[in-house]
């Protein structure tokens, strides 16, 4: 990893005075990633030049770019090997340290959208990018070179801050006395930033309660109009509504993901039971933290139950419930496993009514941009017709299918309801 | 001399007063383990055994200790005074919960004896109106015992001269081992059940190889013959060369001879007609013998006439017999006015085959290792014996519709698997060793088998994971084919294989011949499947893929000399990149690309401060090898990339048959396998990849160090080594070491790690973990093939591929 810094102010090898390192002499420093030498390959009246080489010694983890992409380990050895010269402060120059002069800095590999970062500041950023090998189009670095006329200090200490930011990834461990490095680094910059807050954010490693001893939270603009209620919502309302006309007070949120659905249902005292069920042990775990299940008093508490459970597996758990809700579920399954669905929850668990939420995918044309399907993890989406195909094919169950959302008069709704319930036996 | 004869399973409660000798009596007859007594459950929660006050909360936990072992086929004998009837009353609850028969031991020692020994006792306090009145509760007792349940009752007066013996219960016939010949029900279609005993090889009453008919019950009604059929069963019977289990007909039948009020409906009245013509002689005795069920065959076999439960197998009770000549029902009922079955067979995970009738059926169909042989001859179906051990099915078909059937006939909804199968701890017998599945890993499995694996009717095996060979100490080597012959050569293998390692995506290529082949083998129709090491669909549509092996297979003449319909294959699938090109790109393209420009860039500025007479030649030479490692590193990975559109550019290397037709080659010889795919490439080399490969013994370390030399100089990823002759799964040789270039290894450890500074501390990884792993993933995934292609049932192969799939999910270094 190298960085270069150039000056062709008269005489360029002042340089070598605001660095506090003699143009003719090999500087080496221990840093904590590996061995720093700081050199001049160029040392002129007209031109200076001062590198930085960081040789980053191959770390614990198999392959990544920390040896040769600019991070926040060359910031940290800036830091480190040109103390004085990020505090603009000169024992030999110190009119010049105060002084604008002209400065040229190159990295040849950086990450990153950096004209979004430098341009704002006044630099000329020239970046080219990286290719990768043909055919795969350009990496994700550019070599970068920053032209313009800055203090020394201005223009390291933005370097500094914006290495990391670029990277988005801190490799090392965020202490809240980074708040006083970020807000001394960033002095007579930061605050005119226009992506301040990202700035701080990504520096800060997105925690939010440093990020806001740094930038002010926005204020909510009280104008602002009010926006449509999401889908999600009007979907759930739809699945309440369902539950409540078929009388249910014992029910199964099966694929209960994050917990949204039980939140609402926990808040209705109609439900008695209600036991949310997911295959991922990791959405059970951020239900769990967003319903406060610790913190709820024992009488609510025993409402809930969360357990993980799979729907292509029978499961005796499962038996003997009002209803059970599949909201947006069965698309994340590939249509050969439907059949082991089917199986499991209308051939043995039972429940006298299963709700079925899926997207219309004929709706989808109506979404802007919407190019394949809603989400990344969805196996299919289904037209009213197929919906209705597949629902009507389950045995012991009579259906009604409602839209949700607002429909549109040929396309139908943005989402599909389906209402089993079973049929009788005397 | 009195003589106790006891069940062999039984809750035994010991009844008598305080000082009537029970728990000598208990020491002197039965094991210490056998006996739970309520003084020590007192003594064992309140620190005394005379502690009144912790009476209730000990025969809580009695009750509760008695119930696990019952649940576990163990006798158990009750100390405790159980002169009170409520006592008792708990008793007989806990054994009809767990289907055994209650017994009552009474101790009648004489009231002055028992007075005698309580005074003697130090830490008994009580007075004797205590006792009178225990006393007097026991009189009263005695006469009420059988009918409170228990099914024998002795009185012993003096316990000095009782001889305690058992009795197998009468459906315990776990001696007869075979071979049998299990008839369907008959309904009085005698000429279609001479058929087919005539079809079997039976002459007569008997079989000339000496096999036993075992009935299912339901001979009689609805058919045209009930007299001559019950005279054959019968006198098959009383030769000893058949056993017949009672079905819900006999019961219904022997009710109504004994005069009880019976609706004469489902083809009874039949029945009472042929009868009348044509009387059976010690008909209602016979019936009366007629048992349950009957477990045959060490406990393998259980014959019952509507099936049962494994927690039924061998027990006896009510419900029991109920379950047998029932079946379960939900309670509810169905269009046709006739009973809702519970299908338990769905459910069934006992060991035991279970063989029955009662439902009739399109056709005699495997479930859980459970089959119903009804096919409703009746009905004008077929009637169907199956041959044990053989497994074989042999049918006739009815002469005529003897009875309109009363519904249409049910199809089986199929073998499910149950959640419980695969969740929490599980410690699982492979039959070559034993492996511990925690229960993070097995959730972590869940959702991948259930978010993304293909049906599991298709996915009998997982490929194991393969572990490294011992780290090398040849400079400049992590791995090298000194050790991986070393490491054989240390457990006794001298003949290896050494195979090309081929770099793609491993796939595990399952074909059918016929979609029709693919159903009778695995349930499910089709062309076949293909999956990833993590059961996934390798492709979003197999067919091309399929058809090209398909072909291929046809030409190699493999159906033939396999004897099969389907075959699954062992393989990696080339390029890497079809894959795997986002990693490539996101991770060595983009290392490559960033050290690409930065290398050079720091070579440059570094040779301009030499130029000015800087000494940074050390630096420079740093710098300069990191270059060279790079170079490397990015030939490695470029190698395995190249553009594929659709089946244009992908390669197969098949390296292993791994099962066909009763056929599991995953324990096979190493040439066995290389001979059948050499066939499969040979008959379509433009999609097929060889394998290169040499055979060497353990010592020929020169020879395989040239080979492997030439075969990774440029970032060939290495070779696997394997025993010649196959591995044993139960055994300790690993099944395959593998053994990567040193070139291929910059994609793994980074393109540094041949620095000795590195090297040094990459030598210290630990193997243990993984070497365990392979072999118990090696254990599971031959097993696996074992049971599917001995036609065990899904659940059986599934938790084993399972368990694949969970062990994958254990922390171990990725690298290795």
């Amino acid at each position: 990893m190298i960085l270069t810094v150039s000056t062709t102010h008269r005489p360029a090898t002042d340089l070598g005075y605001l660095l506090v390192k003699h143009p003719d002499r090999v500087h080496t420093f221990r840093t904590s990633s590996g061995d720093a030498t700081v050199f001049f390959p160029e040392a002129t009246q007209e031109r200076c030049t001062a590198a930085l080489v960081l040789d980053v010694e191959p770390g614990r983890e198999f392959v990544n770019d920390r040896a040769f992409a600019a991070s926040s380990l060359l910031a940290a050895a800036l830091n480190q090997v040109f103390r004085s010269a990020l505090r603009g402060f000169s024992k030999d120059r110190p009119e010049l340290a105060g002084t604008a002069i002209p400065l040229e800095i190159s990295i040849p590999a950086v990450p990153g959208d950096v004209a979004k970062f430098f341009g704002p500041l006044g630099w000329t950023v020239t970046a080219s990018p990286i290719r990768l090998e043909e055919p795969w189009g350009d990496s994700r670095y550019v070599d970068l070179t920053l032209s313009g006329t800055f203090r020394l200090s201005e223009a390291l200490n933005q370097v500094y801050v914006l290495l990391p930011v670029l990277d988005d990834e801190k490799h090392y461990w965020v202490a809240p006395d980074e708040v006083d490095k970020l807000l001394r680094a960033g002095t007579g910059w930061l605050a005119t930033h226009p992506e301040k807050r990202l700035i701080a954010r990504r520096y800060l490693a997105h925690q939010r309660a440093l990020v806001n001893q740094v930038i002010e939270p926005e204020e909510p603009d009280e104008q602002r109009p009010e926006r449509p209620r999401p889908l999600a919502a009007v979907r759930r309302a739809a699945v309440r509504a369902a539950l409540e006309r078929a009388g249910a007070t014992r029910v199964l949120d099966l694929g209960c993901g994050q917990g949204a659905l039980l939140a609402e249902l926990l808040a209705d005292r109609r439900y008695t039971e209600i036991v949310g069920v997911d295959v991922s042990p990791g959405a059970l775990e951020t239900a769990a933290k967003r319903l406060r299940l610790e913190r709820l008093p024992e009488r609510q508490r025993a409402r809930l139950r969360m357990f993980q459970g799979s729907l292509v597996y029978r499961d005796d758990r499962l038996r003997g419930y009002d209803a059970a809700v599949l909201m947006e579920v069965v698309e994340h399954l590939d249509e050969p496993r439907l059949p082991a669905l089917v199986d499991a929850v209308f051939g043995h668990a039972q429940p006298e009514t299963v709700i079925v939420t899926t997207p219309n995918r004929e709706f989808n044309v109506r979404y802007e941009g919407l190019t394949g399907m809603r989400h990344g993890d969805h196996r299919f989406e289904w037209t009213r017709a197929e919906f209705r195909a597949w629902a009507e094919g389950i045995a012991g169950y009579s259906v009604a299918f409602e839209g949700v959302g607002d429909a549109d008069e040929l396309l139908g709704a943005p989402t599909q309801l389906a209402v089993f319930t079973r049929k009788e036996k005397s | 001399m009195t003589s106790v004869v006891l069940p062999e399973l039984s809750l035994v409660a010991l009844v008598g007063i305080s000082g009537s000798g029970k728990s000598t009596f208990a020491r002197t007859h039965f094991k210490p383990t056998q006996v739970l007594s309520s003084d020590a459950f007192r003594a064992m929660l309140a620190d005394d055994e005379n502690d009144q006050s912790a009476t209730a909360e000990a025969f809580d936990a009695l009750h509760y200790v008695a119930g696990k072992r019952l649940k576990a086929g163990r006798l158990t004998v009750v100390d405790a005074t159980n002169v009170q009837e409520h006592a008792r009353a708990s008793l007989v609850k806990v054994a009809r919960e767990h289907d055994v028969l209650p017994v009552a031991i009474v101790l009648d020692t004489d009231l002055d004896t028992c007075w005698e020994r309580t005074e003697a006792r130090t830490d008994r306090d009580f007075g004797k109106g205590v006792l009178v009145r225990q006393h007097r509760a026991l009189r009263k007792s005695v006469k009420r015992l059988a009918q409170e349940g228990f099914r024998k009752v002795f009185v012993v007066a003096d316990p000095s001269t009782v001889e305690v013996s058992y009795q197998k219960l009468y459906n315990d016939r776990k001696e007869l081992t075979g071979p049998f010949d299990i008839f369907g029900d008959v309904h009085g279609c005698y000429d279609e059940l001479v058929a087919l005993m005539g079809k079997l090889g039976w002459e007569g009453t008997t079989h000339p190889e000496g096999r036993t008919a075992v009935f299912v019950g339901d001979l009689v009604d609805r058919g045209p013959n009930a007299p001559a059929v019950l005279r054959l069963v019968m006198e098959m019977v009383a030769a000893g060369t058949a056993l017949c289990v009672s079905g819900n007909h006999e019961a219904k039948l022997l009710r109504k001879l004994r005069g009880r009020n019976v609706r004469v409906s489902h083809g009874l009245a039949e029945t009472l007609e042929q009868l009348e013509a044509s009387p059976v002689e010690g008909l209602e005795g016979f019936l009366d013998g007629l048992v349950s069920h009957y477990v045959l065959d060490g406990g393998n076999l259980v014959v019952a006439h509507a099936g049962c439960k494994e927690a039924f197998q061998g027990r006896a009770s009510g419900r029991v017999r109920a379950f047998c000549l029932y079946g379960e029902t939900t309670g509810e009922t169905d269009e046709y006015g006739l009973p809702v079955r519970y299908p338990w067979a769905n459910e069934y995970r006992g060991r035991a085959m279970v063989v029955y009738g009662h439902t009739p059926v399109p056709r005699a169909e495997w479930v859980n290792n459970t089959i119903c042989l009804d096919t409703g001859c009746v009905f004008g179906g077929a009637m169907t014996a199956l041959r044990y051990p053989e497994r074989q099915l042999v049918s006739v078909p009815a002469a005529r519709e003897y009875y309109a059937p009363a519904r249409p006939l049910e199809t089986p909804r199929g073998e499910g698997l149950l959640l419980t199968d695969v969740t929490g701890r599980r410690s699982i017998d492979t039959g070559y060793g034993r492996t511990t599945v925690s229960a993070e890993s097995a959730a972590a499995a869940l959702e991948v088998m259930s978010r993304f694996a293909l049906d599991p009717r298709w996915l009998r095996w997982l490929p194991p994971t393969m572990a490294p060979s011992s780290t090398s100490t040849v400079e400049g080597y992590l791995e090298h084919p000194a050790q991986a012959l070393a490491d054989y050569a240390k457990v006794g293998v001298t003949e290896v294989v050494c195979q090309e390692k081929h770099m793609g995506s491993r796939a595990v290529i399952l074909v059918a011949r016929t979609p029709e082949a693919a159903e009778a083998a695995f349930g499910i129709a089709g062309p076949g499947a293909v999956w990833t090491r993590t059961g996934r669909p390798f492709f979003a549509d197999a067919g091309p893929m399929l058809d090209r092996v398909r072909a291929a297979v046809d030409k190699a003449g493999l159906w033939e000399s396999l004897g099969t319909g389907w075959v699954m294959f062992d393989a990696e699938i080339m390029p890497w990149s079809a894959k795997a090109l986002g990693l490539i790109r996101d991770r060595y393209a983009s290392v490559g690309a960033a050290a690409g420009a930065a290398l050079p860039r720091a070579l440059a500025v570094l040779d301009a401060a030499a130029g000015r007479g800087l000494d940074v030649a050390a630096l420079r030479d740093r710098i300069a090898t990191r270059a060279g490692h790079m170079e490397s590193f990015r030939r490695a990975y470029r190698q395995y990339c190249w553009p594929v559109d659709g089946l244009e550019g992908l390669r197969v290397a098949p390296f292993a048959v791994l099962a066909a037709a009763g056929l599991n080659g995953v324990t096979r010889p190493n040439d066995w396998h290389l001979e059948h795919v050499d066939r499969l490439v040979a008959a379509d080399p433009e999609l097929f990849a060889p394998t290169r490969r040499i055979v060497a013994n353990v010592a020929d370390v020169d020879a395989v160090t040239d080979w492997w030399l030439a075969l990774t100089a440029n970032g060939g990823e290495g070779m696997v080594v394997k025993p010649l002759a196959g591995a044993d799964p139960a055994g300790r040789v690993q099944p395959g070491l593998k053994c990567r270039g040193r070139e291929y290894l910059r994609l793994i450890y980074g393109p540094d790690y041949t620095l000795p500074a590195q090297l040094s501390k990459l030598r210290r990884r630990g193997l243990g973990r993984k070497w365990h792993l392979a072999r118990a993933e090696y254990q599971l995934g031959a097993a696996a093939l074992d049971r599917f292609v001995a036609g065990e049932p899904l659940w059986r192969t599934h938790e084993l591929v399972f368990a694949i799939l969970a062990c994958e999910s254990e922390p171990v270094d990725p690298r290795l």
